[in-house]
């Protein structure tokens, strides 16, 4: 659905995106990762069309952003950092002006209207003026704006940013509801944001892709050993946390072994494992042949967070003049 | 064509639901007031003072009310079409609003008739709302309205050309203020640049003055179309479109 190839971007001095490639599948949403300034919303800029790539290809459905800009803009519906919208203008008098700028036929106008305010629940606020509403209301406005014409993309800068926690929830399963009929592409800096919503995530930093895959894939493939938190409770007796210590670093395929609290009868270890190798269930033997319960026994996920960290440091060191060059 | 009439729609809108428009339109019917009442009471006076000296000449109301009051409205309009053309551009930058207009399937050509149109259409409805006084001449007197007609004319040109180069300094600055002073200042500049004519009979002092927007409007005053004045006005109003729609495009290079 979205194709983009070798794009660069190239400001006076500064290069905001640097010869990056990717592909979005139809129906796919995907996480633009980056933190801030890492050329997310220049990127987002050339496939909506708002401005050119200074190298390089992207299309959109099959429609090149330089050659068929027209056959672009129908066919995506975008919502800026800021939404963009006016404050002297009522809800659904905006919503009307939007859809007729994007073309919609006449007779399909009130009832495209009618389905984005209930679609994106701003009904209660149809005829209050823009500038009167809380920025949530304003942020679902500026949704609205970029579905009213049922768009087969829809690109989103930050569509979550300064909103309240609950509103933050509303969005991200408004933004998961609308998967499926279209394709999603939402730039954010908050890792969790693309853990809960999308399907593929591309990282890009300082104007570079850092990575693109799946969120599971990436998350195994940074997860070469496996981590897993274990409490052990001593049946009778106290049971010395050093004996248990040194009875889980015998079992095959473990690393290292860290005493992370003891709470009376209650020890907890994290283990590492070498390098693809399963270990839970001969730690779970191990515990409970030498007999003592165990309590827990779980894998502890690496986060999205660190696996960017892990990049993006990377990426950091391999070019430390960074994405800026004159 | 829909798309411009779309945006015409929206910036009338948004003229008439901000105070900016009943402001210009008072500004500009009291100025005129003021001129009308000066000059008819001047027309009145000689009238009598002539009649008195016992030389009943007959005297032309449009020669001493219409044409000193058209050349007048001409020069206050410098002083308006700033304040409606600086937020053409400037507001949708600053909202961020243009990302919307530049994303939806519109031709940048739609976005700026449909603006620039609007402009128009707000300035001659300043300058009808001042049409009131010289409608009071019609009711005690006995003007020749074809020049009047002329007249006015000349002023919505005049305008428009003023409005089309408003409109491009807007597509340049975020900052309402800057594009106001700054088409204010060419405004003047248009204005002054027939006094050049008057120091020297250089050509080059005669194209300086062929530039002046004022100069070009001193024959509608007097109800005369001269088809050089139209040519004039309506390739400064393609010159100005022209840049606006340049500026435009380049704000996509520059960003």
């Amino acid at each position: 659905m979205i194709n983009v190839e070798g794009l660069t971007k190239r400001y006076a001095r500064t290069i905001a995106v640097d010869n990056i490639s990717f592909e979005v599948q139809k129906g796919q949403i995907v996480g633009f990762l980056g933190p801030n300034g890492a050329g997310k919303t220049t990127t987002m800029r050339v496939l909506t069309c708002f401005m050119p790539p200074t190298a390089g290809k992207a299309s959109v459905a099959g429609f090149d952003v330089l050659e068929q800009p027209m056959e672009v803009k129908k066919r995506i519906g975008y919502l800026p950092e800021l939404p963009p919208v006016y404050g002297d203008m009522e809800v659904i008098e905006y919503l009307r002006f939007v859809g007729r700028l994007k073309g919609i036929p006449k007779a399909d106008l009130k009832r495209r209207v009618d389905e984005v305010i209930e679609r994106c629940a701003v009904g209660e606020v149809r005829t209050r003026l823009i500038s009167k509403l809380s920025k949530g209301y304003r942020q679902r406005v500026g949704l609205s704006q970029a579905i009213i014409h049922n768009p087969d993309v829809l690109i989103l800068d930050e569509p979550t940013a300064g909103l309240d926690p609950k509103q933050i929830i509303e969005t991200r399963s408004l933004i998961k509801s609308l998967a499926g009929d279209h394709t999603i592409i939402l730039s954010t800096h908050i890792l969790p944001e693309v853990e809960q919503t999308c399907e593929q995530v591309i990282i890009i930093s300082r104007g570079k892709l850092v990575a693109t895959d799946s969120v599971h894939n990436l998350t195994n493939r940074l997860r070469g050993s496996e981590a897993v938190a274990v409490e052990v409770e001593g049946r009778d007796g106290a049971v010395n946390s050093a004996v248990i210590l040194q009875r889980l670093e015998k079992v095959p395929g473990v690393s290292r072994v860290l005493a992370k609290e003891s709470r009376g009868q209650r020890h907890i270890f994290e283990i590492e494992s070498l390098q693809g190798r399963a270990i839970r269930p001969d730690l779970a033997r191990a515990v409970v042949e030498s007999g003592w319960n165990l309590n827990e026994l779980r894998p502890v996920a690496v986060s999205l967070e660190e696996i960017f960290l892990q990049l993006t440091a990377s990426d950091e060191a391999a070019t430390p003049a960074g994405g800026v060059k004159q | 064509m829909r798309n411009t009439v779309t945006i015409f729609q929206k910036e009338i809108k948004s003229y008439f639901a901000s105070p900016i428009a009943y402001g210009l339109m008072a500004f500009f019917a009291l100025i005129s007031g003021y001129f009308f009442f000066a000059f008819t009471a001047n027309f009145v006076e000689r009238g009598i003072r002539m009649q008195m000296m016992g030389r009943g000449m007959p005297m032309d109301v449009n020669e001493w009310v219409i044409r000193p009051m058209l050349m007048n409205m001409s020069v206050v309009g410098l002083f308006v079409i700033p304040m409606i053309t600086m937020r053409l551009f400037a507001e949708e930058k600053r909202l961020g609003t243009i990302e919307l207009l530049a994303t939806s399937p519109v031709r940048d050509l739609e976005i700026i008739l449909g603006k620039w149109l609007a402009a128009l259409v707000m300035y001659s409805a300043i300058l009808a709302l001042a049409g009131i006084n010289t409608a009071l001449l019609f009711l005690y007197g006995n003007p020749d309205w074809k020049p009047l007609l002329v007249g006015y004319l000349g002023l919505v040109l005049q305008g428009g050309t003023l409005l089309a180069i408003g409109a491009f300094i807007s597509t340049t600055t975020r900052n309402q203020i800057i594009a106001g002073t700054a088409t204010f200042a060419i405004c003047l500049l248009l204005w002054v640049l027939d006094w050049a004519s008057s120091y020297g009979t250089t050509s080059a002092a005669k194209v300086i003055a062929y530039l002046s927007v004022v100069t070009h409007f001193e024959p509608f005053a007097k109800g005369v179309i001269d088809s050089k004045d139209v040519i004039f006005y309506l390739s400064m109003i393609f010159f100005g479109l022209f840049l606006t729609s340049r500026s435009m495009e380049s704000l996509r290079w520059r960003a």
